[in-house]
């Protein structure tokens, strides 16, 4: 990590461990915005991240933001953070002046006539939250990035599997406040794949969080007369759990570091992504299983705070496409290379030239 | 940028190993088109062909990473890795040097009397000399602490009597690394009283028998021995501090490319047939694995990377091989279940061959080195919950 990289990290570390607290994260579960915890954030210019110097951003190498945004999915943080980077990021892609208020990403599944949007779309993150909202369109001239005012749009509050925003948002007539040809091959197909990766990375820090507390609960309860952790069968669960971190931490580096190196998703850093998100869904189905098993009744409580980690992790396991998707997508890429490109395929990743 | 407790960190191959790599493939290719081998399943722990590690140790292929004083090509771990998974990918048949390039080298040249050293690491880099392992005993598999094979000094040496069992490779092999007992074992101090010997299998005394494994293939042996005398300059380092050294060995064995890309050849020949008309179930199947061995392999190169460092990166190393050894099972129980039946059923091609003796070396792979529940022990000891 750089050190203007590590910097950014520490910061936003302290600021999510002071301000998004257990309490914090439930409130805004019951609709109460955490206005404090995301002035914090935009002060410290961490939803520029990934916007370069001469946007107007930080500077900042782009797996800095990646490891902010495990940070943020270890704290479980309540507010739109990934969400307005990949906004951004987006937006600078397009040659947009990039925002620093709340913002979220739609992706296809609306019309554009050259004049304004109309449609509805499903499971949008945080869509009653945010200011502005990126819509990403292939169109007959190109992939392009459309800023709408959220306020245009009529949103229909949809709770997701964690409890955050997952709304519905119809689009009548609205026209956008910016428009711009998206560079670097950047689609919808690539903004997809840039937030499958987002929650890989943000689910990496999750399930470490969830192995810490999961181990830390281990040596506290006792038993039978002994902590949880002296149990042999506990033991090889948290073991397990202990691979699937680190299973899915390295297919997640992997894939950001060669996202970062090309700086667009091409053909190399889609089928890393396709990987990792392929990837987190065991990961996330045997930790979260683990977690809960190991926490017993107390892990199972609204009070306890285990669930801020799971249910993100179940949500976003499924989000920007699930095993079932990726899989097959990826599954069909490997076709395509065929039998005798496959072993070379799979070692140019430590090539990278 | 890793924020967890795991390091994995990104290596970049150097030029050196981009090239080498070039270099081994052709080799690969040239051998198997020349009738040089047939690709085997598990072929580290199931080919052995003495002719072919005489071809690999003239292209300069074992002990790469061994100092040239010693008669090693000092060359990096990197390059290393990149010999030893395009040989496995490709099936070869490695077994004879496997475990002297892997283990007994390292440990002959850190631990051995320097005349000793000399005579035996220049032959094994030739692939003139093989090593077998002799850790486990009858009554001593996961709790090794327990052998009982016994050390007595005698003039000038030591007399060796007992047994040692799953040795892979030991009818092949020139020496077995042996742990040995060498003080009555003290209950108090379980780790305490072991030694390792370098022992001539070709020395009186010493009897091996091949065992037939489930496909009733003899790759692993009894190796017996009886008043068998082995002279002082063959201890391995001290005596007594036997138990250390085979830890350490463990460790070096642990998370290399052998532990997930053993059945790699039953992949790449079911991508042959797979390619024609895959139905959705194949095309998942497909990008699920790849998932995982991209993800394995960025973790065991990591761990390659790390040892170049120095660093010693054993919780690491304890995760791969549990991931890997497990992933090695899923990934012939999922080809096998999209692949159509006749495959099995068929005596002739290679496909069949691998898929069927992948399939029945499937159970050795959570077992050989040391258990998965063994290695999950050690991972929660690591994570201080024992």
């Amino acid at each position: 990590m750089s050190e203007t990289g590590k910097i950014i990290f520490d910061t936003a570390s302290r600021i999510f461990e002071d301000l998004s607290t257990a309490e914090v994260i439930n409130a805004a579960e019951n609709g109460q915005w955490p206005e404090a915890l995301w002035q914090a954030i935009v002060e410290s210019g961490l939803t520029l991240t990934w916007i370069s110097e001469e946007a107007g951003g930080v500077g900042a190498d782009m797996l800095d933001g990646f490891a902010v945004l495990k940070a943020a999915g270890g704290a479980a943080v309540p507010v739109p953070l990934a969400e307005t980077m990949m906004a951004g990021w987006l937006q600078a892609k397009a040659g947009l002046p990039v925002g620093s208020e709340p913002m979220s990403v739609v992706i296809g599944g609306l019309h554009w006539d050259g004049e304004v949007l109309n449609g509805s779309v499903t499971g949008i993150p945080h869509g009653r939250n945010v200011k502005n909202l990126v819509v990403i369109l292939d169109s007959e001239e190109g992939a392009i990035a459309l800023c709408c005012k959220a306020d245009d749009v009529a949103v229909r509050p949809v709770a997701g599997l964690s409890g955050e925003p997952w709304d519905t948002l119809e689009f009548k007539g609205v026209k956008p406040d910016q428009l711009g040809a998206l560079q670097d091959g950047v689609d919808e197909a690539a903004a997809q794949a840039l937030g499958a990766l987002i929650r890989c990375a943000q689910a990496s820090g999750a399930m470490a969080q969830a192995l810490e507390l999961t181990i830390q609960y281990s040596m506290e309860r006792v038993q039978f007369g002994r902590p949880l952790a002296k149990f042999q069968a506990l033991q090889h669960s948290i073991a397990a759990f202990a691979g699937q971190v680190a299973a899915i931490n390295a297919a997640t580096d992997s894939a950001a570091e060669t996202l970062a190196r090309n700086n667009r998703v091409d053909n190399d850093t889609w089928v890393e992504i396709a990987a990792a998100k392929t990837r987190l869904e065991e990961a996330v189905n045997e930790g979260a299983a683990v977690a809960h098993q190991v926490h017993g009744a107390m892990g199972f409580t609204y009070e306890h705070q285990l669930h801020h980690l799971t249910r993100r992790l179940w949500s976003w396991r499924d989000e920007y496409g699930s095993d079932a998707v990726w899989s097959v997508r990826l599954g069909d890429e490997v076709l395509k290379w065929g039998a005798e490109a496959l072993w070379p395929k799979i070692t140019a990743v430590s090539n990278p030239r | 940028m890793s924020v967890t407790r795991f390091r994995f960190p990104f290596v970049e191959m150097p030029e050196a190993a981009i090239a080498l790599r070039e270099e081994v493939r052709q080799f690969l290719a040239e051998e198997r088109e020349n009738g040089g081998f047939v690709p085997m399943a598990d072929c580290w722990a199931s080919a052995m062909s003495p002719e072919y590690s005489r071809k690999v140790g003239q292209r300069g292929w074992l002990g790469m990473t061994w100092d040239k004083k010693y008669g090693g090509h000092g060359r990096t771990f990197l390059e290393r890795y990149v010999v030893t998974e395009e040989m496995l990918v490709a099936g070869a048949p490695v077994m004879a040097h496997w475990i002297a390039d892997r283990q007994s080298g390292p440990q002959i040249i850190k631990h051995a009397q320097p005349h000793v050293r000399d005579k035996v690491i220049p032959r094994i880099v030739a692939g003139e000399c093989f090593c077998a392992i002799g850790m486990s005993e009858p009554n001593s598999g996961s709790d090794l602490a327990s052998v009982a094979t016994k050390a007595e000094k005698v003039d000038g040496g030591w007399r060796v009597n007992g047994t040692k069992l799953w040795s892979t490779g030991a009818h092949g092999c020139d020496y077995m690394i042996t742990l040995l007992r060498t003080s009555p074992p003290d209950e108090k101090a379980r780790h305490e009283g072991l030694s390792q010997f370098i022992i001539d299998l070709k020395s009186p005394g010493v009897s091996i028998r091949g065992i037939a494994d489930i496909g009733g293939q003899v790759h692993f042996n009894e190796t017996q021995f009886e008043d068998v005398f082995v002279p002082d300059d063959y201890v391995l380092g001290e005596v007594g501090g036997g138990w250390k050294m085979v830890v350490g060995e463990l460790a070096l064995e642990r998370s290399g490319p052998e532990r997930f890309l053993s059945s790699f050849i039953v992949l790449q020949e079911a991508m042959r047939l797979l390619v024609n008309d895959p139905s959705e179930k194949t095309r998942q199947v497909l990008g699920e694995i790849v998932a995982k061995i991209k993800t394995l392999r960025r973790m065991s190169l990591g761990i390659a990377g790390l040892l170049e460092e120095g660093a010693s990166p054993e919780m690491e190393a304890a995760l791969v091989k549990d991931g890997a050894t497990l992933f090695e099972r899923e990934l012939l129980e999922k080809l096998r279940a999209i692949l159509p039946q006749h495959v099995l059923a068929s005596s002739s091609g290679l496909l069949p061959a691998v898929l069927r003796d992948g399939i029945l070396r499937v159970p050795s792979s959570t077992l050989r080195g040391g258990t998965n529940e063994v290695l999950k022990g050690m991972i929660a000891r690591q994570l201080g919950m024992r």
